[in-house]
Parts: structure tokens; C-alpha cells; sequence
């Protein structure tokens, strides 16, 4: 059994459905224990940071659901072009179904930064260089879902947001960098996470909390993949005999 | 020399080419024939290479038109259902940059190309305005400058009096006679005089 | 004989010069539209021109920017409502090269004569008159580097329904270094502080977009033709 027939299994809309439906479960289980742990870690056993107390701990969801914020665009960048360069359906649907999913961990993001911003320095919004980048971000995600929505034929519509997709991805750190420069410019840091040395009783959880938003994205992407599966191949034989 | 074989596009929902298949060689027309929205100008594009099938594949001399996408387009001319005119420019304008882009082009044979499809008398007006019957008879002397072996022609004869429909089928014949071929997809049957016509039907079944 | 790529972009480029030029009042909507933003500025902030240098680079910017957007709204649709766009994707010739063109023209019609014509803004800015050719390179640069940007979204919406503010929504993302390297830039010029750097990253960014914009805009383009 080659690479390239797992490849061309992930290409089929039926397969893929049927790897969705029974392995998404799998996925929630996983993430929430996985949760749980992490959460029971960060929020109980970890001590309280020495400057910040016990609002530090809100880094606990704040830095995972930004670096998913990010994973997900990528995910989505590369579904694209898989769609893109290969013509495979199941991969431009995974693109679709990734796009509200990353820009809801960019909200979240933002929630997050802002509900440690009030008690670290004192306003619900700084314009600190992560922040600016996510929000950025955020209108990336919207861009993407609004020439998605915009454009009326389906397949120019996967075809379309698969070239944003893909130059979204290649500007990312462009931005990411310029971010960072306008930043140095004015203020020397206003950064919300010291990325100083953390202790291993912090750093498990906040590993530990990554994993676990990651097999929850995988879960909630099989269960939006099986729902846009449905929404595109509807008409085509295989559902029948699968809704019957 | 084109060869299409079980072509199948969807526009959205809809299962517009189921299979197409034909083939053309020097001297032959194919005219595509059938109801509106039966896929005349899907057909015509996607042998073009504007649209991508999901299935089935257009050959010319031998190789997939879309592996050799540029050398296939230098060797077709393909007219759509509008004149690709820029309104502010005049006719003779406008042939000498869309042909220009192509292939090097002189003044006396885009005088000759208008003459042959009666449009030098307004040639240098403003392609805005002109009635469509003139813009058509400006873009078939574009068709003739191309020098291509194949041309793509939907629904030539729109907007053209009994004169034009005569002119747009001796272009044809003489295209075919030189050894051209011709896909063109017509609403009523054009009177072709001479040269082998495949007559393809769509949207039937 | 086949044109050669020289030629034929010879010829788009005069094409579209001559057809901005038979419609001259339709080059000057986004110069005024640039002069009507910047005037806003003072209206709305303050008329001292010291507290108004310190926000010069933001309006210069944020104005050209937005007058670009509206400019780049006609760099396809004109072609691809009359099927001259289509037919340059049929002609044999690279699309790639030939958008890369209709680019250059769209920022000698849009993008150099609004950095040219900045000094008369940036003046009711308090901008010192030193500066002023720095001005007028920042933006002429990152002007570059925006319709380049820009031709991708204006692709991309070809078809899409609101195509207009979808292109802004689409571009203002990415343009996002252009601005923070271009206000720098300017920021510096007035302030005369080291004005390489920022202007050094706008031109990366412009070499960067002009070898890979044109075959995303080309690629967006085939799709939109569709």
C-alpha cells in the first residue's frame, strides 16, 4: 500500500466522509482529556507568575489558540493548493471548512489578549506587536471568506480563494516582520508574553494545552468536512446509499 | 489535427458537457448545433482553453492542448458571442494592438482584412460609435488577420444582415479551403457551399 | 512572425496609455480624491501644523492608499467587460508578462503622479520642504509595490459580486508592510533621521512583488475568466 494510494484515498469524497465520521469522535475525546490535564496544570499546580500573579495564567489558552490561529492558515494554505495544483474536491471542501475554524482562534486570540491587557496594563487593547498581527490575521481569514462567499460559481469560487489562500500564506511573515519593525520603532517592548525563561511546571501545561487544541481543531475539521462534503456532493450517488 | 475526447464539464450544478467527443482535420468544419444552454459556448471554451474540464481531454497535432497551452493559443483565433473592442479606439486601432500582440502586422493587410469583411468604410471611427453589426464585421476582419489554422467561432453570424450571414460563410470556406478548420457553434444552419461539415449536436439525450 | 514579449508589452503599455489619455478627466479622480482625503485631516484634527507633521506620514499614506484602491477597481474591468482581457489570455503570449505590463501603466497613470503631486499635500501638512523629494520617493516606490499587490485582488474580484469593497478588503491585509515601511520612510524624512533602511525594505518588497504578483494576478485572472 504506497503513498500514493493514501493520496488518492484522500482524494475520494466517500472515504474521506467515512475516515471523518469515524474518527472525529476519537479526536474530542482526545482533546478534551487532553484539556483537562492541561488546564488542571496551568490552572492549579503551576505557580502564579511572580510579576503578574495569577493573571498570567490566562497564557495558559491565550498563546496555544494564537499559534492555532496561525496553524490553521497554513492548513488551510496547503488544503488549497493541494485543490489547487492536484483539481482534488476533498481538498478545496478542507480549505473551506478550515477558514471559520482559524479565524474563530484568531478571535479568541484577541479575547484573550485583551482580557490580560486590562489587568496587565491597565486598557483592553494595547498594540502590542502579536496582537496587531492577529488582528491582521483576522482580516486575512475575512478576505478569504468574503471572496468566497462573493463569487457565485463554486469551482471559481475554491479556485479563487485558493490563490488568496496561498498568497495570504507567502505574506504572513512579511507582515509578521513589519509588525515587529513598526514596533521596535516606538516602543522598546510592550509585549504581553515575556518570552523569558519559564519554568518546566509551566511550560508542560501550555505544550500540553497546544496538543490539545490541535486534535480539537482536528475534530471540529472532520465534522465541518463531513457537513461541506454533504453541502457539495449532494447530488451525487454515494450519499444516497450513505443517508439511507 | 484537434482532437476532443469525452469532455465533461459541470457549471456549478450542472452536468453541461456529458462526453463530448469529435475530431477536425484540415478542411473541415465542425458546427455545433442545439437549444439555448445547451453548451455551444461551454464546448467552444473549454476547446479554447478558458475553462477547465473535469474530465476528457483537447488534443492538437497530437499533445495536450493544455500542456502546450501558449503554442496551441498562437494557433487559434476564437471569437465569442461580443466583439472584443475597446470603445475608444477606432476599428483599425484596436486590430493593430489585439493583432499586433500575436504577430508582427502591417498597416496594408489590416486595410486588406477590412476591405474583405466591408468595414474599411468606418475603420477609423470609435468603436463605440458603431452598431453591432459594424463592431461584428470589424472583429471578423480580426478573426482573418490572425492567420490561424483554427478558429473558434460562437454564433458569427449575431447582429449580421443577410449579406453579413453570405460574407461570414465565404470566410469560412475559404478558411477550410486553405486548410484551416473551423468549430463554429451557429443558431440556424449556415449555407456552407463547399468543404467537409461535421454537423455535432448538443444537449440532446 | 510571432511578436516577441518586448513588443507585444510595447504594445499593451501604448494601448492603455492612449486609452487613458482620451478620458484625461478619469486621470485626475484619484489625484483630487487623494487632496480631498489629506484636507480632511486638518478639518478633523487640528489646524497647527506642528501637531500636524507629527501625523503627516499616517494621512499621506492611509490617503494614497486609499485612492489607490479606487484606482485599481479599472485595472482590469474595462478589458474584461469588452473581452479584451480574454483575449489576452488566448493570444499566444505570456498573460503573466502582459498583466506585469497593464500594471506598470496602471502606476504611471495612478501611483507616480499621486507621489508627484504629495508635496502640495504634504505642505498643508507641515512638512519642511527638505524633505520633500524623499516624500515623493517613498511613495512612488511603495506605490509600485501597491498596484502590484493590488492587480492580484483586482484579479481575484473580477467576477465577484460587490467586487469593489471585496478588492479593498482583500488588499488592505497585504498592504500592510508597504504602509509600515512606507510611513517610516516618510516619517523619517521629515524628521531626517537615517532614511535608507525603511526605503531599502520597500524596494525588497517590490522586487519580491514584481517577480511573483504578476503570475498570482495572471493565475487569478484564468480563474475569473472562467
Amino acid at each position: 500500500m504506497g503513498t500514493w494510494t493514501w493520496f488518492h484515498r484522500f482524494g475520494s469524497p466517500p472515504w474521506v466522509y467515512g475516515f471523518a465520521a469515524r474518527w472525529a469522535p476519537w479526536f474530542g475525546v482526545a482533546a478534551v482529556l487532553c484539556m483537562l490535564i492541561a488546564l488542571y496544570g496551568g490552572l492549579v499546580l503551576a505557580p502564579p507568575d511572580y510579576q503578574q500573579k495569577d493573571a498570567f495564567r490566562i497564557v495558559y489558552i491565550h498563546a496555544p489558540v494564537a499559534s492555532m490561529s496561525m496553524a490553521v492558515y497554513a492548513t488551510m494554505a496547503i488544503a488549497a493548493a493541494v485543490g489547487l495544483i492536484w483539481r482534488m474536491k476533498v481538498a478545496h471542501a478542507a480549505a473551506a471548512a478550515c477558514a471559520p475554524i482559524g479565524a474563530w482562534f484568531t478571535v479568541a486570540t484577541l479575547a484573550t489578549g485583551m482580557l490580560w491587557g486590562k489587568p496587565m496594563w491597565g486598557a483592553y487593547w494595547v498594540w502590542d506587536p502579536r496582537l496587531t498581527s492577529e488582528l491582521v490575521l483576522l482580516f486575512l481569514y475575512f478576505g478569504y471568506m468574503g471572496l468566497r462567499a462573493g463569487i457565485e460559481d463554486p469551482q471559481k469560487a475554491d479556485k479563487a480563494s485558493a490563490v488568496l489562500a496561498i498568497v495570504g500564506a507567502v505574506n504572513i511573515p512579511i507582515i509578521k516582520y513589519s509588525v515587529n519593525w513598526w514596533n521596535s520603532l516606538h516602543q522598546p517592548a510592550t509585549r504581553l508574553i515575556g518570552e523569558a525563561d519559564m519554568d518546566w511546571s509551566m511550560v508542560w501545561p501550555l505544550l500540553l494545552m497546544l496538543a490539545a487544541f490541535f486534535l480539537y481543531f482536528a475534530w471540529i475539521l472532520l465534522i465541518r468536512l463531513r457537513a461541506e462534503l454533504l453541502r457539495r456532493e449532494r447530488n451525487a450517488s454515494w450519499i444516497r446509499e450513505v443517508v439511507a | 489535427m484537434l482532437k476532443v475526447a469525452g469532455l465533461h464539464l459541470w457549471r456549478g450544478e450542472r452536468h453541461v458537457l456529458r462526453g463530448v467527443s469529435f475530431a477536425a482535420t484540415p478542411g473541415q468544419c465542425v458546427l455545433l448545433t442545439g437549444k439555448n444552454g445547451a453548451g455551444k459556448t461551454t464546448l467552444l471554451r473549454a476547446v479554447a482553453g478558458l475553462l477547465d474540464p473535469e474530465q476528457g481531454e483537447v488534443s492538437w497535432r497530437g499533445t495536450a492542448a493544455r500542456k502546450s497551452r501558449d503554442e496551441f493559443h498562437a494557433e487559434l483565433a476564437y471569437l465569442g458571442h461580443d466583439a472584443p473592442l475597446k470603445g475608444d479606439l477606432s476599428g483599425r486601432e484596436n486590430l493593430r494592438y489585439s493583432i499586433g500582440i500575436r504577430r508582427t502586422v502591417t498597416a496594408p493587410e489590416i486595410h486588406a482584412a477590412l476591405e474583405r469583411t466591408g468595414a474599411q468604410a468606418f475603420a477609423d471611427r470609435p468603436v463605440r460609435t458603431l452598431s453591432a453589426g459594424q463592431r461584428r464585421r470589424v472583429a471578423l476582419a480580426g478573426v482573418l488577420l490572425t492567420g490561424t489554422v483554427l478558429w473558434l467561432l460562437d454564433e458569427p453570424t449575431t447582429n449580421l444582415d443577410s449579406d453579413g450571414k453570405r460574407l461570414v460563410a465565404s470566410l469560412i470556406e475559404a478558411q477550410l479551403a486553405g486548410g484551416g478548420i473551423v468549430v463554429a457553434a451557429v443558431h440556424q444552419d449556415l449555407e456552407l457551399g463547399s468543404g467537409h461539415v461535421v454537423n455535432l449536436e448538443l444537449g440532446a439525450a | 512572425m510571432k511578436t516577441g514579449p518586448l513588443e507585444a508589452a510595447r504594445l499593451v503599455m501604448v494601448r492603455d496609455l492612449r486609452l487613458a489619455f482620451r478620458k484625461p478627466s478619469q486621470l485626475l479622480q484619484p489625484l483630487m480624491f487623494f487632496m480631498i482625503v489629506a484636507t480632511l485631516f486638518p478639518l478633523t484634527l487640528t489646524p497647527e501644523l506642528s501637531r500636524l507633521r507629527d501625523a503627516a506620514p499616517g494621512v499621506l499614506w492611509v490617503g494614497a492608499l486609499l485612492s489607490s484602491l479606487l484606482a485599481l477597481e479599472f485595472l482590469f474591468r474595462d478589458d474584461a467587460q469588452d473581452g479584451t482581457l480574454e483575449q489576452f489570455a488566448l493570444s499566444g503570449q505570456s498573460l503573466t508578462w502582459m498583466l506585469f505590463a497593464k500594471t506598470c501603466v496602471h502606476w504611471l497613470l495612478t501611483g507616480l503622479p499621486l507621489a508627484l503631486s504629495a508635496p502640495l499635500a504634504a505642505v498643508g501638512l507641515g512638512v519642511p520642504a527638505e524633505a520633500m523629494w524623499s516624500v515623493v520617493a517613498a511613495l512612488a516606490l511603495g506605490g509600485f509595490a501597491l498596484s502590484l499587490i493590488g492587480a492580484i485582488s483586482a484579479g481575484l474580484t473580477l467576477g465577484a459580486r460587490r467586487g469593489g469593497v471585496l478588492l479593498s478588503l482583500l488588499t488592505l491585509p497585504l498592504a500592510v508592510p508597504i504602509l509600515v515601511f512606507g510611513a517610516d520612510a516618510t516619517q523619517r524624512a521629515i524628521t531626517g533621521g537615517e532614511f535608507a533602511p525603511p526605503m531599502y525594505l520597500l524596494g525588497a518588497i517590490a522586487v519580491l512583488g514584481v517577480t511573483l504578483a504578476p503570475l498570482a494576478a495572471a493565475a487569478a485572472v484564468r480563474i475569473g475568466l472562467e
